[in-house]
């Protein structure tokens, strides 16, 4: 009974996050850029030379469908994640900030079960943005770019040719791989979003997070530091379209984001089941 | 009692009084020592229409919170409908409807879609008034219709006035028909109207079966809708009550009489109090007491046993200085 209950319950939140503006606004945000590129690109013809700016523009010129891996390329550094950020430092501090928490605790919901039912909602949020921009960056490419016929092979990164259906699983594979490098900073907001009523300083805190591993990253001294840092291997995703491809910072990049998010959902948890609820 | 299950003796129900709510030393310490819930003891029968008075500050919507489990309670316990709270939460909560400190709802959604969702959010209550997904809209437009919405049900909450977003709440704790509703300030914000209309909603579902817990500023309202008292003040549960002990004769009769000097003069010793036409009798029968003043030729304007009105209770029982907010 209860099974048949709550399976429609699962969808609750994904009728909430979907049924706002603003999340269509962030995504629509979210493609505007990688859409203004194609624009400038179309118009002045001028292409980066190979081996400078986002993996991939070099070569869209020739070919447009290539433009959907080169616009993930684009948002992946900031965009994406600011985009993540937002909705997900809203996800329990917005429900605080609205009064709405509390009806949602008495209906009732479980604490825990509310917080998986957030992430999950976060998560297909990350993925229908990742997907968005991939369809939209194909789309824009093909009108707006080379349209080499579909079956053209894409040279690999290692210089060998890849055919259409490679091409296809392998991009299928970095959607998969960026949606996950994405929840490393969905858990941080989460967990910040337990933590105060206010959304906006729950999204601020997790930017921070985010912004200072960026930042590491360019510095020498913070060496040690950067095998562990959550945006160490957001751009491994390129290594997919290697030949052969090159896993190891896949791999790695897959296990770092598993351990944050495992760590980030403990602590909101920890938070979040005893904490009075006095909003 | 809607709730009893077929065959068992409801004679025998109504004969032993189930306990809804039962606390037992319940103590609340906000950070910073705020002591806002001091040990109190709260006895809410099935049944009851509980009125739940105290001043601002007084502890009255973190009880509501603790007896919920929004807040945990430092210490002390709380039993709510036969289970511990809130440790059994997951079976208690589906049967009970509530609103504390204020509605709340998503602006971008009709009132409708609101509590639609808001019942789809949850675990459904057991039994057959607890509704399933196909029942959901229907339950949601009674619910609505219920306290007076029915017709802006389908605008978008953002457009709602606090007195039509307080009803939504209302319809939101109505909706799956629970047991016990707790209601923290339920007509705060309603035109006298529609006080008065959610008074006599209050009332029907009393009769039904439903017992009501509610918090409130309004002593006229809590008067005429209430059987017992809990009074809070300070944190602590000064008088808990019914209502009609509280209101019993005092014993004393009440004469307002034009011949109020003839009257004391008369009645000598036994008038306690005189002010104006108005005189306190103490001793006296009121039947008799009037027989004896109409055949000395006093005019009689009104004559009736004295009750205490609950104002005076309530000054008497909180030491509050007037007009400030302790702490
Ligand atoms: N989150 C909190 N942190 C610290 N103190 C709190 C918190 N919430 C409430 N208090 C304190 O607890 C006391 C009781 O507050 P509560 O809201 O329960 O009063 P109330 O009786 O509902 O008042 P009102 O009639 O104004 O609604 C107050 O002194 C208040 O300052
Ligand atoms: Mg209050």
């Amino acid at each position: 009974m209860i099974g048949s209950s709550d399976r429609g319950a699962e969808g609750v939140e994904l009728v909430k996050l979907f049924s706002r503006r603003r999340t269509w606004v962030a995504i629509l945000l979210l493609n505007l850029l990688p859409t203004t590129v194609a624009v400038l690109l179309a118009w002045t013809g001028i292409a980066p030379r190979p081996g400078s700016g986002p993996a991939f523009l070099a070569a869209v010129l020739a070919n447009g469908s290539l433009f959907s891996i080169a616009a993930l390329a684009i948002v992946l550094p900031l965009f994406l994640p600011i985009a993540v950020a937002v909705v997900a430092g809203e996800s329990v501090a917005g429900e605080a900030e609205a009064g709405t928490l509390r009806y949602l605790l008495v209906r009732p919901v479980g604490r825990t079960r509310l917080l998986v039912r957030k992430f999950g909602a976060i998560t297909t949020f990350v993925l229908v943005c990742v997907v968005s921009v991939v369809a939209v960056g194909y789309v824009v490419g093909r009108l707006l770019l080379g349209n080499a016929p579909l079956s053209t092979a894409m040279i690999s990164l290692s210089g060998s040719a890849l055919s259409p259906a490679q091409v296809a699983w392998r991009s299928v594979a970095a959607i998969g791989f960026i949606t996950v490098s994405m929840l490393g900073v969905a858990a941080m907001a989460l967990f910040l979003s337990t933590l105060t009523d206010s959304p906006q300083a729950a999204s601020l805190g997790a930017l921070a997070f985010l912004i200072g591993s960026s930042l590491l990253l360019t510095v020498d001294a913070a060496r040690p530091l950067q095998p562990y840092l959550p945006t160490r291997y957001w751009l491994s995703f390129i290594d997919l379209y290697r030949d052969p491809i090159l896993w190891s910072n896949l791999e790695r990049g897959l296990a770092l984001q598993g351990v944050y998010v495992v760590v980030l959902l403990a602590a909101a948890w920890a938070n979040f089941a005893t904490r009075d609820i006095t909003s | 009692m809607r709730s009893a299950p077929p065959g068992s003796a409801e004679s025998a129900a109504d004969l032993t009084p189930e306990v809804v709510i039962h606390t037992e030393g319940l103590t609340k310490l906000f950070a910073g020592g705020v002591r806002a819930v001091d040990g109190i003891d709260l006895e809410v029968q099935r049944g009851d229409v509980y009125g739940f008075l105290g001043a601002n500050g007084s502890g009255k919507t973190t009880t509501v919170r603790c007896l919920l489990g929004l807040v945990l309670a430092t210490s002390g316990r709380i039993e709510v409908l036969g289970e511990a709270m809130p440790r059994r939460g997951a079976s208690v909560l589906p049967r009970v409807g509530a609103l504390v400190e204020g509605p709340a709802a998503y602006g971008h959604l009709s009132g409708h879609r609101n509590l639609v969702l808001q019942d789809a959010s949850g675990r459904r209550p057991q039994g057959q008034l607890g509704g399933g997904r196909k029942d959901r809209g229907d339950r949601a437009t009674e619910a609505l219709a219920q306290v007076g919405l029915g017709a802006v049900g389908s605008r978008p909450v953002r457009g709602y006035s606090l007195g039509m977003r307080q009803r939504l709440g209302l319809a939101a704790a109505l909706m799956r028909q629970p047991e016990l509703l707790v209601l923290d300030e339920p007509t705060n914000g309603l035109d006298p109207q529609g006080i008065r209309e959610i008074r006599e909603l209050l009332s029907a579902l009393n009769r039904t079966g439903t017992t009501i817990f509610l918090s409130s500023h309004l002593l006229a309202e809590v008067e005429q809708l209430c059987t017992r008292i809990g009074l809070l003040d300070r944190g602590q549960l000064v008088l808990q009550e019914p209502l009609a002990r509280l209101r019993a004769p005092t014993g004393r009769v009440v004469v307002v009489s034009p011949d109020a000097a003839r009257a004391a003069a008369l009645l000598g010793g036994c008038v306690e109090h005189r002010d104006g036409e108005r005189l306190l009798v103490k001793g006296a029968e009121p039947a008799v007491l009037n027989a004896r003043l109409v055949s000395n030729g006093i005019r009689v304007s009104e004559l009736g046993p004295e009750r205490r009105r609950l104002e005076d209770i309530v000054e008497e029982r909180t030491r509050r200085r007037s007009g400030e907010v302790p702490r």
